[in-house]
């Protein structure tokens, strides 16, 4: 069998996202954000809510979500995204409103926001990517940085008396009464992929049967800030952070 | 019924006038002394009749992204707050203009700095008209004098803030937020539905029907060139505003040979200042800027040529004043006087000042 | 049981030749271009031992940029 018999329209198992435009994403070479876009990508399609939703991106990284997938967007102010979230679900409440946020965002300058939205049971779902550090701005120690890992602001590890514990911003979510599905996932492998995904699909049907707010943390490498290669940063993610961010459902009251 | 004659608060006649005018969502947090809007929302419960969305939120900062939110919607959603809470809406009030959305921000100031006083005060007067956010930005601003503007002024800043996609701003202060007046409430006008928000906002997030293309609400815009076209565009509609939109109430100018610029509160202090000065045999006019931006800055240049001097009197320790010196460019002596704390000025105190400054 | 066939196609100007391919393969299809780089300069994914791919997809769902396209077929 030759290569061209097998490449024909009827063989085709695997092809990005339809909602998945063709805009170069401008993220470092295997960053975490581009598995976690192609999952919502996909998801929103098998939903067939392409015509009925709204993201909202945060400052960060992800501040060009808008260019890559193609919904409606509004980017929002560092950590405003839950706030924008609450009020369009709540002003559009037949449509499917997420917001997809670092852990700067979100577990820091946002931690207002975040909490309230979620303990409010707005109808949303959160997408929260955490790689323990700051990307954008350079690999600044994030909310979520963990004990004795280096970043620019933290240069010799990060220290309890000096910079505080890392913040456990799903632990806190799952206690909230107005959450009703709160879990952390991952995206280094087949496996923890196709969990993830399914994990954003739950959340997703919860906030449009209106059972409260979703939250879907992904434990992410930024292999760029973190200083390896993309192989090597999803071996250290799985040695130093799981251990630390325990993967799987933290609630489920759906 | 409409046309009915009642007895309320500014801050009641800016909720019931919201409900009247198809306002789609309030989002706010509680300050004096503005609570009484939220408060008379949450009494309403216009969810049950008009719809209207009506939240509480965590802070200022959440009540204007909330805003920011809804105002991306092409729905007609509005917030209100007292000065120190209209400072933390900077923010997502930069944001909106960056973005060129619509909406309606309420503030009715009190004395600062800081947490300062829950006295009235105009002392938000550059916060409101200068940009008190980031970047190069304008709010059309509306200076309500009455409780009866208070109302009327909802719809007409909606209409504004639609017609040229920018934030407006009601600025007002805790003297008409707190005091009762009569008030004709403004008629009942629908909510818009999803079909005409469609047609009369396609540049609004309500989802891609008929995979039309991603409607995308940023002011984000990382390269340079482009990020200069989209100020002058701004800057540009900003001309236009300032050309169509300006708005001011004279009272006794036509023999005067003094004039007093002032606004809201100040403005009705000025209107009693008049008749007592008049007694005295000094002629004293008004000119009260309804739009505090657009600034009426022609027609203050057009009576500096035929007073003696002006007298700008403000709640605040002289801000406006700048302006007024600015448009009349030396033609005539222009002077401040005001009361700062919270305190408003007494009529027989200005009538003194006015003498002593100009004669 | 038939055996199953696959091929994959690399977006090569979108691939950043960050290498989760790679690793995801567990038959060793892919590795990235020792010669050839795009215009971006990365040296991208390609198939080196293309008869092994049986077309399971796992280089295309870890792929962060949706570079790959994956077909299969079962053999006669």
């Amino acid at each position: 069998m030759t290569k061209e018999e097998i490449i024909q329209p009827e063989n085709l198992v695997y092809k990005k996202p339809e909602l998945l435009n063709d805009t170069p994403m401008h993220y470092c070479p295997g960053c975490s954000h581009g598995v976690v876009h192609k999952l919502v990508a996909e998801v929103i399609a098998e939903m067939g809510m392409q015509e009925k939703t709204i993201a909202i991106s945060p400052v960060g990284c992800a501040v060009f979500a808008y260019k890559y997938i193609d919904v409606d967007w509004q980017e929002a102010a560092h950590g405003r995204a839950p706030a924008l979230a609450s009020a369009i679900k709540r002003l559009w409440p037949d449509r499917l409103v997420f917001t997809y946020q670092g852990d700067g965002d979100l577990a820091c300058i946002g931690t207002g926001e975040t909490i309230h939205a979620l303990n409010r049971g707005e109808n949303i779902t959160i997408i929260f990517i955490n790689n323990a550090i700051y990307g954008m701005t350079g690999g600044q120690m994030a909310p979520t940085t963990l004990l004795g890992m280096k970043t620019a602001t933290c240069p010799y590890g990060r220290e309890p008396a000096l910079h505080g514990y890392p913040l456990k911003v799903t632990e806190i979510a799952a206690t909230l009464q107005g959450t009703c599905y709160v879990t952390r996932q991952s995206v280094q492998s087949v496996a923890a992929i196709l969990k993830a995904k399914k994990a954003i699909r739950k959340a997703f049907e919860y906030s449009m049967q209106g059972k409260g707010s979703n939250l879907v943390e992904i434990v992410s490498t930024c292999n760029t800030n973190w200083r390896m290669s993309p192989v090597k940063a999803n071996q250290w993610m799985e040695e130093n952070m799981f251990p630390f961010y325990p993967l799987g459902d933290l609630k489920d009251n759906g | 019924m409409d046309k009915e004659v009642t007895l309320m608060k500014g801050n009641e006649a800016i909720a019931h006038a919201a409900i009247r005018c198809g306002c789609d969502g309030y989002f706010g947090y509680p300050i004096t002394p503005q609570s009484e809007v939220l408060e008379t929302l949450a009494a309403e419960k216009p969810w049950e009749t008009t719809g209207m969305v009506v939240l509480q939120a965590e802070s200022e900062v959440a009540s204007i992204n909330m805003v920011y939110g809804g105002a991306g919607t092409g729905k007609k959603v509005m917030t209100s707050s007292s000065s120190p809470g209209v400072s933390l809406m900077q923010e997502g009030i930069s944001y909106m203009a960056g973005a060129e959305l619509p909406c309606l921000v309420v503030n009715v100031s009190r004395g600062g700095p800081g947490l300062g006083t829950i006295q009235p005060s105009q002392a938000d007067y550059f916060q409101t008209v200068k940009g008190g956010g980031h970047g190069d930005y304008r709010l059309i601003t509306l200076a309500p004098a009455s409780v009866q503007e208070m109302a009327d002024f909802v719809d007409l800043a909606f209409e504004l803030a639609f017609r040229y996609r920018n934030p407006a701003m009601i600025l007002s202060d805790g003297a008409i937020g707190q005091m009762m007046e009569k008030v004709v409430l403004p008629p009942f006008k629908p909510r818009r539905t999803e079909e005409e928000i469609m047609k009369e906002c396609p540049w609004a997030t309500t989802g891609r029907k008929g995979m039309r293309k991603p409607n995308i609400i940023t002011s984000l815009e990382l390269r340079s060139e482009e990020m200069e076209k989209i100020n002058i565009r701004i800057q540009s509609k900003y001309r236009e505003i300032e050309a169509k939109e300006v708005r001011f109430e004279e009272y006794m100018t036509g023999d005067a040979d003094y004039l007093i610029v002032a606004f809201g509160s100040a403005a009705r202090i000025s209107k009693k200042v008049i008749s007592i000065a008049r007694e005295q045999g000094l002629k004293v006019g008004l000119l009260r800027p309804i739009t505090l931006w657009p600034f009426p800055s022609k027609r203050i240049a057009e009576l500096a040529s035929k007073v003696k001097g002006i007298l700008s009197l403000e709640i605040n320790a002289g801000q406006m004043v700048e302006d007024i010196r600015m448009a009349v460019e030396g033609k005539t002596p222009v002077e401040w006087y005001g009361r700062l704390g919270g305190i408003i000025p007494e009529p027989e105190e200005v009538v003194a000042q006015l003498k002593k400054l100009f004669i | 049981m038939a055996k199953m066939r696959g091929a994959t196609v690399v977006d090569t100007e979108r691939c950043k030749g960050c290498g989760l391919c790679i690793v995801a393969c567990p038959f060793k299809v892919l590795a990235l271009s020792t010669k050839n780089v795009n215009q971006k300069g990365y040296n991208y994914a390609e198939a080196v031992a293309p008869d092994a791919c049986t077309g399971c997809t796992s280089c295309a769902i870890v792929c962060p940029d949706g570079c790959i396209t994956v077909y299969r077929k079962k053999e006669d």
